[in-house]
């Protein structure tokens, strides 16, 4: 059965207002309520449709009675901020993450048309540490504990999403941990920070990515919204790449630069609002993370369209590169051209010296085996 | 009958054996380089969820060890048959020589001298991912972190796992203990064989002893660095740079036959007991051809 009326937070941004349409896109749901505390950007407002948008701060309890008087029976929850500087700082940026959820929670606690509530969560809740296993299943735990950021944040919003879901065993709750999101259109943590011509790296450490393109998000989102699935599944594309490939895949520059120096640089560029980067996320850009994604495939019931490289090959058909590749190319052809004829050279050399040692060397005659005759 | 002779006889069907191919010209091996570079540049190679890089491991890597296994350590290699072509495998062996070269040795005898080419993948400790350069090197090389979750989601992939149970208090010993196994851990490589029911093939390297013959461990200047232990060599920290020059001792790595694990079910895992008389079996095994290599061996360097 699907749901009569969906209400999404966060949907100002990218993906909560991709979801938004993606569901309001579905005559079989009655209604779709947007909840965000901007309004959305014009480009977003435009694909909305017949969304509903309410202008309401989810810490505020106006929530409650949106909830209540338009009987809400599924409610996304993608209103998590991964960055301050999007949320007006580290304090508001926890108050919006963690009491925004709590407030959201306990109006749906009071709500009994409430029957299904999806939390888009991260993979960054199993950390990034040189002690973790290869690849997280969903089962495993965080082996350093993350002790700040969004990734605490989301630690602490996924174990109030539990306790609801105790309290409340008639609501189905689907909790997804997304990898990291990147695709032409979304601004995510990644794509922002891949954007830049030269990207810093740790120097001596490689990070594992594993990605998720944007279009797959939104149809993992729009499946968890209108499907029966209860539980935590992870969230990723096929595959992954290293950081350091993923860099020369869209011909941009790798700076390696020592560990103390990313600290300091990720300081200034947060202080010039370029790029946000907690100490957690440089972690994760000296290690990465993989997940298994079996969960995801077999009982969620959805395979990710694009694998990793495909997910940044798309992203990269939109940046235009620093290092062509075609410039890598010509070099090399060049180089072989070179190459071709100085060892043409070289062999004529060969030939003419050996012409000249006469045919003292000439290799002897092979013998022909013996072959069994086959009868007439 | 004194002239009837036996005469080999080769069917139509069957291709005659093909000449050895031939070494690749220097133009075709600087070609391979220079498309090798446009690879790297263009970051068009794949790697694993593990890290796993192999077109540098079969590029750089493993042509950089080459030359240690030939010609500076002339390993000689027994019992390959012992190693499976297909399919998942543990490979268990003794640890030694203060800085874990027999780990990179093993890696080189598997993937150049068995005939299905076999690639070892190694379980190291977390210290290796802690060190920048050397941890993500590691991960290249196909490293992933000693844990049953990696051991386990290799083997049930079917890749061969290198596994090197006595960790450091094997590889950082003092010399006089050298060719005594330590303690094999807490087993839990024998559980990750039983949980996916792929056999054990126990091996024994010999001649690692006595690369960098440690004969003090410098407790204090660990501690300063966050080691586990601090090596004293003959000549290393004496002669600098100099002493870190392995010394070209002759190796032997000896593969046993497989123990298999398959039929005492996935359950046996969780039994001590099962476990505990397994791994007493393994590592019986390595101890007694160490003792045999080490009869064979005539001195420590030839």
């Amino acid at each position: 059965m699907p749901p009569a009326v969906v209400l999404v937070t966060g949907v100002s941004r990218w993906l909560g207002g991709a979801l938004a349409a993606e569901l309001a896109s579905d005559p079989a749901i009655g209604r779709v309520i947007g909840v965000d505390t901007v309004p959305p950007r014009p480009e977003v407002l435009r694909r909305l449709g017949r969304v509903e948008f309410v202008r309401a701060d989810i810490r505020s309890p106006l929530i409650g009675k949106v909830i209540e008087s338009a009987s809400v029976d599924t409610v996304v929850h993608m209103n998590i901020s991964a960055t301050p500087a999007g949320a007006g700082g580290r304090v508001s940026m926890k108050e919006l993450n963690v009491i925004g959820t709590m407030q959201l929670l306990a109006a749906c606690q009071r709500s009994p048309a409430v029957r299904r509530l999806v939390l888009k969560s991260t993979s960054a809740v199993y950390g990034a540490s040189s002690r973790d296993p290869a690849v997280f299943t969903e089962t495993m735990q965080a082996r350093r504990v993350p002790g700040g950021g969004f990734a605490k944040d989301s630690l602490d919003i996924e174990g109030y999403v539990r306790a609801f879901a105790r309290r409340r065993p008639d609501v189905g709750v689907a909790v997804l941990r997304f990898t990291n999101l990147i695709g032409p259109r979304i601004d995510s943590l990644l794509s922002g920070f891949l954007r830049m011509p030269v990207v810093p790296t740790a120097l001596g450490y490689d990070a594992r990515l594993q990605l998720l393109h944007e279009d797959d998000a939104v149809a993992v989102l729009t499946r968890a919204a209108t499907g029966d699935f209860v539980g935590t599944a992870n969230a990723g594309a096929s595959g992954t790449v290293l950081l350091s490939q993923a860099i020369r895949r869209l011909g941009r520059v790798p700076l390696p630069l020592p560990e103390p120096a990313m600290g300091s640089l990720g300081r200034t560029t947060r202080w010039a609002r370029m790029v946000d980067w907690s100490p957690e996320q440089m972690r994760f850009l000296n290690f990465g993370r993989v997940i298994d994604t079996r969960v995801l495939r077999e009982e969620f019931g959805y395979v990710p369209r694009y694998s990793t490289a495909e997910a940044l090959a798309d992203y990269g058909r939109s940046l235009p590169p620093v290092v062509r590749p075609e410039l890598v190319e010509e070099v090399a052809a060049s180089a072989r051209t070179v190459l071709t004829s100085v060892a043409g050279g070289a062999h004529t050399v060969q030939r003419v010296l050996d012409t000249v040692a006469g045919g003292r060397r000439r290799a002897a005659p092979s013998v022909p085996g013996l072959r069994a005759v086959h009868d007439a | 009958m004194p002239e009837a002779r036996v005469i080999p006889l080769r069917p139509d069907d069957e291709q005659p054996p093909s000449p050895p191919a031939a070494e690749p010209g220097w133009d075709e091996q600087l070609a391979g380089g220079l498309e090798f570079l446009r690879r790297r540049l263009t970051g068009e190679y794949d790697t694993d969820e593990f890290g796993f890089d192999p077109d540098l491991t079969d590029h750089v890597l493993l042509p950089g060890l080459r030359p240690w296994f030939h010609r500076w350590f002339r390993v000689e290699t027994q019992g390959l048959e012992n190693v499976p072509d297909v399919g998942g495998a543990l490979v268990v062996a003794n640890h030694s020589g203060t800085v874990p070269v027999d780990a990179l040795m093993a890696t080189v005898a598997l993937h150049d001298e068995h005939p299905a080419a076999r690639r070892l993948r190694l379980l190291g400790a977390d210290l290796v991912f802690q060190v920048p350069f050397i941890g993500s090197l590691a991960r290249k090389l196909g490293v992933t972190l000693a844990c049953n979750e990696d051991a386990e989601r290799l083997l049930s992939s079917g890749e061969l796992v290198g596994v090197f149970p006595e960790g450091f208090k094997g590889v950082g010993k003092p010399f006089h203990e050298r060719y005594t196994l330590q303690r094999f851990g807490r087993g839990g490589f024998v559980s990750a064989a039983l949980r996916t029911g792929t056999p054990i093939v126990p091996c024994a390297i010999v001649g690692a002893e006595e690369i960098y013959p440690m004969i003090g461990n410098a407790r204090i200047a660990a501690r300063l660095l966050g080691l586990p232990y601090f090596p004293i060599t003959p000549t290393f920290p004496l002669l600098g740079p100099l002493g870190a020059v392995p010394l070209p001792s002759k190796w032997f790595i000896a593969f046993g036959e497989p123990i298999e694990t398959a039929s005492y079910g996935p359950a046996a895992a969780d039994d001590p007991m099962v476990v505990f008389n397994l791994t007493d079996q393994v590592r019986e095994t390595i101890q007694h051809s160490l003792y045999r290599l080490l009869l064979q061996r005539r001195s420590v360097f030839s």
